[in-house]
């Protein structure tokens, strides 16, 4: 008995010393698909390969708009939204210590489409409500729906103290403000062609100034979620260990929900509702690698980040010269993903 | 039978509770509970399943509200104290070992955030510390394997070692023996005495085995409508508190300065019988 387990031990130590190593091959490897697919969103789009090569080579006053001023930020923007969103999704399935929680739990997705429909409703009727409109735009609008889904989310279930109540108000939420959307939708038919685009995701208008805003975002989100990682590390070991720590739960909830939902508002805002980049970055990274939570943290959001890319070239390249939404890429990608999931465990159950 | 008075210690002690009671929804699981836990004393709590020794940890260690009563720490309310420095001072092992993708040396190390706080970037003296609490739990050779790759004993030794990493002056362990083979189960009496005798520090654990539960100086003996006792190991057994606790006759033999539950149970009619 005790001989199997010393090989055992011997065969299993150098695969965790390597750990550090197949992080940073797979960081490498992620960084490396990213300038690929971002040199690759530059040379494919409307016209073909060849002339946006030429064009890179021999730039003239109307290539270099099309390019620098279409594809790059089109490209960039939607890694940082990827990105926001695996960071969101990261860490959502540690707060909720469940591995299929993703940033739209707390009802932001709703919350954003709502926020536009109103926004899109109150421009419609009167000029007032069009003046402000314009002021807000489609961004901000989604943004403060999204605020307001997850406020909403969180004073329904009175705190941060349990996590099932919060999922559960969470559910009701996006349930209700769908419900209200959709009736929004119902009265006004004729916004119903402006909402698709961002119900279906689209990263189709995405400008230099909308980077600015992700890439903003996306600094003040990551930097204090790697430094509340450790809390993560500590919840794995139930709540009560984790209190006894000497950690305060609820302000360590608050704190990364309210990055959480932040991070998220600011991709759907940008980008609408694009499904499954914030479930499948993280369970990818955690399916490859085994990672402690300020690792995941910082692989999960280069991961997403390259998902929405991939996703956003494979929109523009399926059916050029017309474009699939991004949304209904990521959602098929992420939903064979997970139907594999449920293969292989089921094969190995 | 509460609180013999000659057992009480002339220090003040390491925690203590006055009044305590404790339930969940309608159901009072503790009430009236005064407890005084000595310093540099090893304390085990003993009593039928269900009677609260879970319960009673939970709440000392302050992750239970009590509905009634104080729990002091080093003479200051529980509840006053700051977060991270109760947590220096206060210790708590859960009853089940949690599994998780986390590596052996980052669980221990995560005892030492009441230290060491948010800063990923640890010091000297935490490391040490880690180091120390992993080779008294005998789980250094281990530290770089995730804790899903281990056995539950193996797991088991890990949150020990965490625990022991805070180098808190009071620690609650709720079935520190769980998983652990007889041995291994020793070792971990060994190391609670050490903690306590040359440590100072004082242990309260809730263990199953009776006599394992008795090597410590001390007994808080539960049964279901209350303390039965709290007293040294002999006030306990010159007063019977275990049979009153369990509500059934419980034989412990003494053989050569130990104390051994020894079942009622007849062995050679039970063997008659299968023939």
């Amino acid at each position: 008995m005790s001989a199997p387990r010393a090989l055992l031990q011997l065969g299993e130590a150098p695969q965790d010393v390597t750990r550090a190593n197949r992080l940073t091959v797979w960081l490498v490897a992620c960084v490396a698909i990213t300038l690929l697919l971002t040199f690759g969103s530059l040379v494919i789009g409307t016209s073909s390969i060849e002339t946006s090569l030429g064009w890179i080579l021999s730039p003239d006053a109307q290539s270099s708009v099309v390019l620098w001023q279409i594809r790059l930020p089109r490209s960039v923007g939607a890694w940082l939204a990827g990105a926001l969103l695996g960071l969101a999704g990261g860490i959502a399935q540690g707060v909720f210590r469940n591995p299929l929680a993703d940033p739209y739990l707390l009802g932001t997705a709703s919350g954003a489409a709502l926020g536009v429909t109103i926004s899109l409703v109150a421009a419609d009727v009167s000029v007032g409500g069009l003046a402000w409109a314009t002021k807000l735009g489609i961004t901000g609008a989604a943004c403060l729906g999204a605020g307001g889904a997850t406020l909403l989310t969180i004073s329904l279930s009175r705190g941060v103290l349990q996590t099932r109540s919060l999922l559960l108000s969470g559910v009701v939420v996006a349930f209700l403000l769908s419900a209200i959307t959709q009736l929004m939708l119902l009265a006004k038919p004729d916004i119903w062609r402006s909402m698709q685009s961002f119900l279906f995701g689209s990263t189709g208008f995405i400008s230099w100034s909308s980077v600015g805003l992700l890439g903003t975002v996306f600094g003040v989100s990551i930097i204090p979620a790697v430094f509340l990682s450790r809390g993560l590390d500590a919840l794995t070991l139930g709540e009560d260990t984790a209190q006894s720590l000497g950690l305060s739960l609820p302000a360590l909830r608050l704190s990364l929900l309210g990055i959480v939902s932040l991070a998220t508002a600011a991709a759907v805002g940008e980008v609408g509702v694009v499904g499954f980049v914030g479930l499948v970055a993280p369970h990818l990274v955690r399916e490859t690698l085994s990672v402690n939570h300020r690792q995941l943290l910082i692989a999960a959001p280069l991961c997403g980040g390259a998902l929405l890319q991939a996703a956003d070239l494979a929109s523009r390249w399926l059916i050029r010269p017309a474009e699939l939404p991004v949304g209904a890429v990521t959602a098929c990608v992420g939903g064979s993903y997970l139907v594999y999931l449920l293969w292989r465990r089921s094969r190995n159950a | 039978m509460r609180e013999a008075p000659a057992s009480r210690t002339t220090t003040s002690p390491a925690l203590s509770c006055e009044g305590l009671r404790v339930g969940y929804g309608s159901r009072v699981v503790l009430e009236h509970v005064s407890l005084d836990i000595p310093p540099g004393r090893w304390t085990s709590v003993v009593g039928p399943n269900g009677c609260g020794k879970s319960t009673l940890l939970r709440a000392l260690a302050g992750l239970e509200t009590a509905r009634a009563g104080t729990i002091f720490l080093q003479g200051r309310r529980l509840q006053a104290w700051p977060r991270r420095e109760r947590a220096r001072r206060l210790a708590w092992l859960s009853q089940n070992a949690p599994i998780t993708d986390l590596t052996a040396a980052e669980v221990v190390a995560l005892g030492r955030f009441a230290h060491s706080g948010w800063l990923a970037h640890r010091q000297a003296d935490d490391d040490a510390a880690a180091q120390r609490a992993m080779t008294a739990t005998g789980s250094l050779a281990w530290a770089a394997r995730r804790l899903s790759t281990l056995s539950g004993g193996e797991r088991q030794r890990v949150h020990l070692a965490r625990v022991l990493a805070v180098e808190a002056p009071v620690l609650l362990l709720d079935e520190p023996t769980t998983h652990l083979d007889p041995p291994h189960q020793e070792d971990v009496a060994r190391l609670l005495r050490d903690q306590s005798q040359r440590h100072g520090v004082s242990v309260v654990s809730a263990i199953h085995d009776l006599s394992l539960a008795l090597t410590a100086d001390r007994v808080i003996v539960l049964g279901h409508s209350g303390i039965v006792g709290h007293g040294t190991v002999r006030e306990a057994l010159e007063g019977d508190w275990l049979s009153v606790a369990f509500e059934t006759r419980v034989n412990i033999v003494e053989h050569e300065g130990v104390h051994l539950w020894r079942p009622a149970l007849d062995v050679r009619a039970q063997q008659g019988i299968d023939r």
